[in-house]
């Protein structure tokens, strides 16, 4: 585990912003941080970052109680993101470097390597008044891996990005991942998760409501739901109920009787029916998301 | 302890980059050297000598009697109308009507002109007739010119500080008070300068979003000792330079000054007859400086500026600082600005009648009181401060600025994380109280 997170609670003046989290996130992975707007995301990923200090409950960093030396081996890119206007590209990154523990030929090396990589080579001198936004962007994308992290906190990296952008974003995304960086990704974005996570937390209301690895996740929503598509005329059966029917599609879901008796299913349909297709409905964690957090109300 | 370094370097690398520094360091001295420089090279320029007509109906002036420096006299005897009429194309600047009864009436003097007369050409007349007049009148009297010259007397006195031990020092009261000034509207200004320069360099961290990339790097409170501290360089820099620019100026200043023909001529006299020479350096300016110079404890006062400019600097820039936490924007902060502009006018203020009185129970609180003390102790000290005075002010200084950036960390850890919040003192009251 790089990070264990153990009964966590924060509470400021008129609320509790995570009362008793724990979260356990493994080496390697993608780990998706997910949960409505006021959920405690953002204390959780501060707690981390060691902006502020939990009230009760303890954080383990890489097996170690979380301490002031491990913000070397953390990157952090905040939902609400900011440069030094006045200061030049260059001078920038080298400082936010050195503020993360690289020495100073080391931080010019890395960087000089990722101007190269990015084709930016010609922005070392320009200040970042004069950047483009999406130029901005991977400034603060270089700042936040440029000493290499184990673990990197990303809080609604994707907004603000445009589709070029974000392609390149993700790609850099499932490169440092393929180095053995653990990315905490934090977002809203359900087709980023589905696209790019291995594992997700749901925090609703200061918990955790659902954790777990993806495919797990959505097999536990599973209704042992079926979408068919067939030609003729659907009726009913032992085997199945329609839940729903669609026949200008000539397309149904049904929902089986037995969870897992499919060959039952499929056989009662093909007497009734020409079956062109029997598929599974897997729920998309956009459905999870909203039926969680309905719940958790 | 290294983090802090990188950030005091920024803050003093990306200010020190900025034109406006340059241009702040340069006018500086320009400034000051103006001030007391034009002033003399306006003196010695040569005048262009002012040429006046007089009408004497009284028959009491001769031309030996009218004699001035910078003015050209002429008896004239013409009616007053043909005179007006003519004055100004003959190239006179004015003429004097003088009336038949001028001692009895010394007061009904005319003198016409053309343009408004000013005041020392107005004086130059009047002294001239003056001096005859009272010359007349004396006479008239029974005391006897000689009398008269001997009579005319300057009072000067030199003052001298006698120590316990029962050294003296030749002082200057003058010069005490203008160092005294200069010093306590320095710190003023640089109070106010430096102080607001850390307010928004918070505020544009703040604004910017930069911060909280920031302060996942490194704890707030060494973000914030990192730019107090920056700023704090840069203004020290500052001094230096305005301090050997305004030396060098000066001397420039001074060549030039004393290539000037006038004071060429000023030096052959002082060649000639030392006594004169004596008189004259005693009553220039210079020589004012000079006593200044000598009469005061230069590396003292020297050192108490550096100390209480730096510790007053510190106290006043926390303050800042939390206040450029506490807002969005810069517009939002002056509201709040004012409370802590507040202390250091006031102590400017204090200043003043510190100034007039450097001994009274007043000018003693204000220089004990942390934040009144930079300003008042500094008006205090060109004077003489007993040691203790001294110490237990420097102490109480220190104290202040540690309770000072005690609160300020604090109301400044929690600042720099709230937005759309609208801040009040209650609430940054509150915030002393947070846990981490």
């Amino acid at each position: 585990m790089i990070l264990s997170i153990q009964n966590v609670v924060k509470r400021y003046a008129d609320h509790t912003a995570l009362a008793g989290v724990s979260l356990e996130i493994p080496k390697g992975q993608i780990f998706g941080l997910l949960g409505p707007n006021g959920a405690g995301k953002t204390s959780l990923i501060r707690i981390i970052n060691q902006i502020t200090a939990p009230d009760e409950g303890k954080v383990f960093f890489d097996g170690e109680l979380l301490q002031p030396k491990h913000v070397e081996q953390i990157g952090y890119l905040p939902e609400e993101r900011g440069l030094y206007k006045k200061m030049k590209v260059g001078d920038q990154l080298m400082y936010l470097a050195q503020l993360k523990g690289l020495s100073k030929a080391e931080a010019l090396s890395r960087l000089k390597d990722w101007f190269i990589r990015l084709d930016i080579k010609d922005w070392w001198n320009k200040p970042v008044d004069d950047l483009s936004k999406g130029m901005q962007q991977k400034t603060q994308f270089i700042a936040t891996v440029v000493h290499e992290p184990k673990l990197l906190i990303l809080d609604e990296p994707f907004s603000g990005f445009d589709p070029i952008n974000a392609n390149m974003l993700k790609d850099e995304i499932l490169g440092l991942k393929e180095r053995g960086t653990t990315i905490l990704f934090s977002t809203h974005r359900m087709e980023s998760v589905e696209e790019l996570c291995d594992s997700i937390a749901l925090i609703n209301h200061s918990q955790v409501v659902l954790t777990g690895e993806k495919d797990e996740v959505r097999n536990r929503f599973k209704k042992h739901a079926y979408e068919v598509r067939y030609s003729g005329d659907l009726g009913e059966s032992k085997a199945y109920e329609i839940i729903s029917k669609a026949p200008e599609n000539n397309s149904a879901i049904i929902k089986l009787a037995q969870p897992d008796q499919t060959n039952q299913a499929i056989a009662s349909l093909i007497k009734q029916v020409d079956l062109f297709e029997f598929k599974e409905v897997i729920p998309s964690f956009n459905d999870i998301f909203i039926q969680v957090v309905g719940e958790t109300k | 302890m290294n983090k802090i370094l990188l950030v005091i370097q920024r803050e003093y690398l990306t200010r020190i980059q900025k034109k406006s520094f340059w241009i702040a360091s340069l006018l500086g001295p320009i400034l000051i050297t103006a001030i007391y420089a034009v002033p003399i090279w306006l003196a010695t320029q040569d005048k262009e000598v002012k040429r006046i007509e007089i009408l004497d109906e009284s028959g009491l002036f001769q031309t030996s009697d009218l004699v001035d420096k910078e003015v050209e006299f002429k008896l004239v005897n013409k009616p007053v109308s043909d005179l007006k009429s003519s004055f100004t194309k003959e190239g006179y600047t004015a003429f004097v009507h003088l009336p038949k009864d001028l001692l009895a009436h010394s007061e009904d003097i005319k003198i016409y002109s053309e343009k408004n007369l000013s005041l020392p050409l107005k004086s130059s007349i009047e002294r001239v007739i003056e001096k005859k007049v009272r010359a007349i009148l004396m006479k008239d009297a029974g005391i006897a010119s000689e009398v008269y010259e001997k009579t005319q007397i300057e009072v000067s006195s030199e003052t001298i500080t006698v120590s316990e031990k029962g050294d003296e020092t030749s002082s200057s009261s003058g010069g005490a008070m203008i160092l005294a000034g200069v010093m306590g509207m320095l710190l003023y200004v640089t109070l106010l300068l430096y102080g607001s320069q850390v307010m928004n360099g918070v505020i544009e961290e703040k604004s910017s979003r930069i911060i909280e990339v920031i302060i996942s790097s490194i704890k707030p409170y060494q973000l914030m000792l990192g730019k107090i501290l920056g700023v704090g360089m840069v203004g020290l820099t500052q001094f230096l330079l305005w301090i050997v620019l305004t030396i060098g100026l000066s001397q420039v200043a001074s060549k030039f000054y004393s290539a000037n023909p006038m004071q060429q001529k000023v030096e052959q006299i002082k060649k000639v007859d030392p006594e004169v020479a004596k008189k004259m350096d005693d009553a220039s300016p210079m020589a004012e400086v000079t006593k200044v110079i000598e009469s005061t404890n230069i590396p003292l006062v020297v050192g108490g500026f550096l100390f209480y400019f730096l510790f007053g600097y510190l106290l006043y820039s926390s303050l800042f600082a939390a206040i450029g936490s506490a807002v969005e924007s810069t517009a939002e902060a002056q509201q709040f600005t004012f409370i802590v502009m507040l202390p250091i006018i006031l102590a400017f203020i204090m200043a003043q009648f510190t100034m007039q009185d450097p001994d009274s129970t007043m000018a003693f609180w204000a220089s004990m009181i942390p934040f009144t003390s930079p300003i008042n102790m500094m008006v205090r000290l060109p004077y003489g401060v007993p040691m203790w005075e001294l110490a237990t002010s420097m102490t109480l200084l220190v104290v202040g600025f540690l309770g000072c950036s005690w609160v300020s960390a604090r109301i400044y850890r929690v600042g720099i994380l709230m937005y759309g919040k609208k801040i009040t003192v209650k609430e940054m009251a509150k915030w002393l109280f947070y846990k981490g």
